[in-house]
């Protein structure tokens, strides 16, 4: 008896600590829940995509009796809302069956193998051919299968105050044609519209790939070609005088005094400040920022509600370094809906990717979200072409707008901008220094494979 | 069976009585097998796990395979310019906010409780114990619209006519510093409050009947007394100080540029934001390293005799 005590107890323990870390993991959860996880705005007024989601999943559930849909929103701010889904996306027990994906890490999170790909649905769904050529390429891994279904894309440019304007004597159809342009028109409402930001361009770590995206990127694809990404010879590119002078700009910027408070600029919340208080608020003549600000000013689900913004924005291309063709440029980016590889359901998750892109579903999301279509069908409907003052405008800039270089390491790249950028606009660092600590941190990401561009 | 028979049958039934022994040794530890077992598996498992990975190129993304790096991730980190930034600031973090502010301030705050009256007492000893007993987060966002530009620093400064300070923009590590003693003060006063206690009055009315003056008293008399409590405090304060994550992410996250970028946010960034596990746990182990060294330091002060 004596002998079996010891035996007993540990097979006791060991028996408590197996079925602990089973309760601790949690089980895969039943058959016919769904979870969908998605990001969360760091501002709760605005409720524009957990209102949709929402709508969709309550349809879903109506069409498809006994099936749940469990919404799991991400409150936080972008670069950790991507390091969350990654962590819950790595095991069985915490991956989401449908996870919202931007594209600027799709890439990324295929190559680490966290996805799963769509093929053999695509194969067999008619409506993946209403999706523009671009937009499919989006989510395709380098192994040639798609990954995601893209929901919308999204194009950038300058949006401008006009009763500000007017104070500065600046023209109400205003369109730079260079950067020297740009920095002008900022400097003539710095002297005359006192108590006004002049010019927002994002930057720094905080703001994250929004400032690298719509803040660097938009001008340094100004100042040349594959300033950034060599597809010819496949290698990331390194000492570009483009790189320099982009860096330049935003020293000019915030040296001068030109944009906001460096300490606001480099705040993560800058992006929800500058949406929901400096521009509704008047405070700021010119921002270089994406097609989507108009959805934070919608009447519902906004964050800020402002009525008339229609009439007191105006919007401009952003201009080339010195007006080389075509003369303006833009990027592109936008979300997909993906399966995670270690999703239980893919099927069912299938089913809901579908239920998102009905026509009447995708015309939904492209109206409440500011969204640029993405599907032919969606982009000629009425009810999308009426959705947003400018939204032509936007939709417009598609056909000159590039893409960031669709690789597994372009989110560390972009980290190693950003801190170029914050080095700059902190003052910690002159342009030079920074593009070559850049050049030297590029070295390290890419492994060597970089080729010196003058 | 007695202890005693058994050890005199060891001679003639050695090879019955040993396995005997083992069993009964066996025995008497098994009411601990269950705690072992679960301090094995939850708290042992994920340190291994942790140090395995720190010899890999573990990615959050990016790339599937892991493989066995061997030192790389320590070579890179002695390397890389941002990790010895990581370092100093992290020192100075530590002694400006624990050594320095938390301790010191704690024994000043509990040496001056002992003469206060009652309701003083009191009051301070809640206002203190608040700060502690907040969340660090809460305490973070507190202390970052405290300091913020438009913030309750530069609102009192204006009213006194002083000139306002973009506090966590120019002297971001002293914010974050000022922080952590404010949150943390209360765990050192409450040490030093047990402390003083402990001295008996005698001793220090003697002292002051040879004439000795109140610095010469505590010079002499009230720090050796406490010489223990000083150590134990300090050890507990750098361990939590060195650790300090939230506080920082939520007031500065690490910037502007890396200008408050600890060892624990300079971790995450790599950890997380980069997607580098392998390196940024090889970092949160020379984190450890740090500790264990100022651990080393701290038990030797507590060894001597004086």
């Amino acid at each position: 008896m004596r002998r079996i005590a010891p035996m007993a107890l540990l097979t006791a323990a060991v028996l408590a600590a197996g079925t602990l870390t089973a309760c601790g993991g949690g089980s895969g959860g039943d058959k016919n829940t769904l979870k969908v996880a998605f990001p969360k705005d760091t501002n709760n007024k605005v409720t524009v995509r957990d209102d949709y989601v929402e709508l969709v999943a309550r349809a879903f559930e109506k069409a498809n009796p006994g099936k749940k849909v469990k919404l799991i929103p991400i409150q936080a701010s972008e670069n950790d809302y991507y390091a969350k889904i990654q962590q819950m996306m790595r095991s069985p027990k915490t991956a989401p069956d449908l996870v919202y994906e931007d594209t600027f890490l799709i890439n990324s999170d295929i190559a680490a193998g966290l996805l799963r790909p769509l093929d053999p649905y695509l194969g067999k769904w008619a409506d993946w051919k209403q999706f523009e050529p671009a937009a499919k390429a989006a989510a395709r891994g380098q192994d040639g299968r798609t990954y995601g279904v893209p929901d919308g894309t999204d194009t950038r440019g300058l949006w401008f105050n006009k009763k500000i304007f007017k104070k500065a004597g600046l023209p109400q159809d205003w369109q730079p044609k260079t950067w020297d342009e740009v920095l002008a028109a900022a400097r003539t409402v710095k002297r005359k519209v006192p108590g006004v930001i002049p010019l927002n361009v994002y930057t720094g770590k905080g703001a994250g790939e929004a400032a690298v995206m719509q803040g660097f990127e938009m001008l340094l694809y100004g100042t040349g070609k594959d300033q950034l990404y060599d597809p010819a010879t496949k290698k990331w590119v390194t000492g570009t005088k483009g790189f320099r002078d982009s860096l330049e700009f935003l020293h000019t910027v915030y040296g001068e005094k030109l944009g906001p408070d460096v300490s606001d600029a480099l705040s993560p919340n800058i992006q929800t400040n500058v949406a929901t208080e400096l521009m509704p608020e008047e405070k700021l003549a010119i921002d270089l920022d994406g097609s989507w600000l108009g959805q934070q000013w919608q009447p519902k689900g906004g964050g800020k509600p402002w009525p008339e913004w229609p009439t007191v924005l105006g919007r401009a291309a952003f201009p080339t370094q010195h007006g080389a063709a075509p003369g303006k440029v833009s990027l592109a980016g936008g979300w997909t809906w993906s399966v995670p590889r270690q999703s239980q359901r893919p099927d069912l998750a299938w089913k809901l990717i579908e239920t998102f892109q009905t026509k009447h579903n995708a015309v939904e999301w492209c109206v409440r979200g500011a969204q640029i279509a993405v599907r032919k069908d969606v982009a000629a409907d009425p009810a999308y072409l009426k959705s947003l003052p400018g939204i032509g405008f936007f939709t417009g800039l598609v056909k000159i707008s590039q893409f960031r270089p669709a690789l597994p390491v372009y989110p560390k790249v972009s980290a190693a901008i950003g801190e170029a950028m914050e080095a700059v606009t902190s003052g910690d660092a002159s342009p030079k220094q920074a593009a070559d600590a850049y050049d030297e941190q590029l070295k390290s990401i890419v492994d060597g494979r970089t080729v010196a561009k003058p | 069976m007695s202890r005693a028979a058994a050890t005199g049958a060891y001679g003639t039934a050695g090879s019955v009585a040993r396995p005997r022994r083992r069993a009964r040794a066996l025995l008497r530890w098994s009411p601990l097998a269950p705690a072992t077992i679960l301090l094995l598996l939850f708290l042992a498992g994920p340190i291994g796990y942790c140090v395995y990975i720190a010899f890999t190129d573990m990615q959050l993304t990016g790339q599937e395979s892991t493989s066995f790096v061997g030192l790389a991730n320590f070579r890179r980190a002695f390397g890389d310019p941002a990790f010895l930034n990581a370092v100093v600031l992290t020192l100075v973090f530590t002694l400006v906010s624990s050594i320095l502010g938390q301790n010191t301030l704690g024994l000043a705050l509990a040496a001056l409780m002992r003469r206060a009256s009652r309701p003083v007492r009191t009051l301070t000893g809640a206002v203190v114990l608040t700060a502690w007993v907040l969340p660090e987060i809460v305490a973070g966002f507190l202390l970052y619209t405290f300091f913020e530009r438009r913030g309750t620093l530069n609102a009192i400064l204006d009213q006194l006519h002083l000139p306002s300070q973009n506090w966590l923009f120019t002297l971001p590590i002293l914010a974050v510093s000022f922080a952590n003693v404010w949150r943390g003060t209360a765990f050192s006063m409450l040490i030093y409050s047990a402390a003083l206690a402990e001295i008996p009055q005698e001793v220090t009315e003697s002292a002051e009947v040879d004439g000795a003056s109140g610095r010469q008293r505590l010079w002499h008399i009230t720090l050796p007394m406490i010489r223990r409590s000083i150590g134990t405090n300090l050890m507990l304060n750098t361990l939590q100080t060195l650790s300090v994550f939230g506080l920082i992410w939520a007031m500065t996250r690490g910037g502007p540029g890396s200008r408050s970028q600890t060892l624990p946010v300079f971790m995450y960034d790599q950890a997380f934001l980069k997607s580098l596990i392998g390196y940024g746990t090889a970092v949160a182990l020379l984190l450890l390293v740090v500790g264990a060294l100022f651990s080393v330091v701290y038990l030797r002060l507590l060894r001597e005799e004086v």
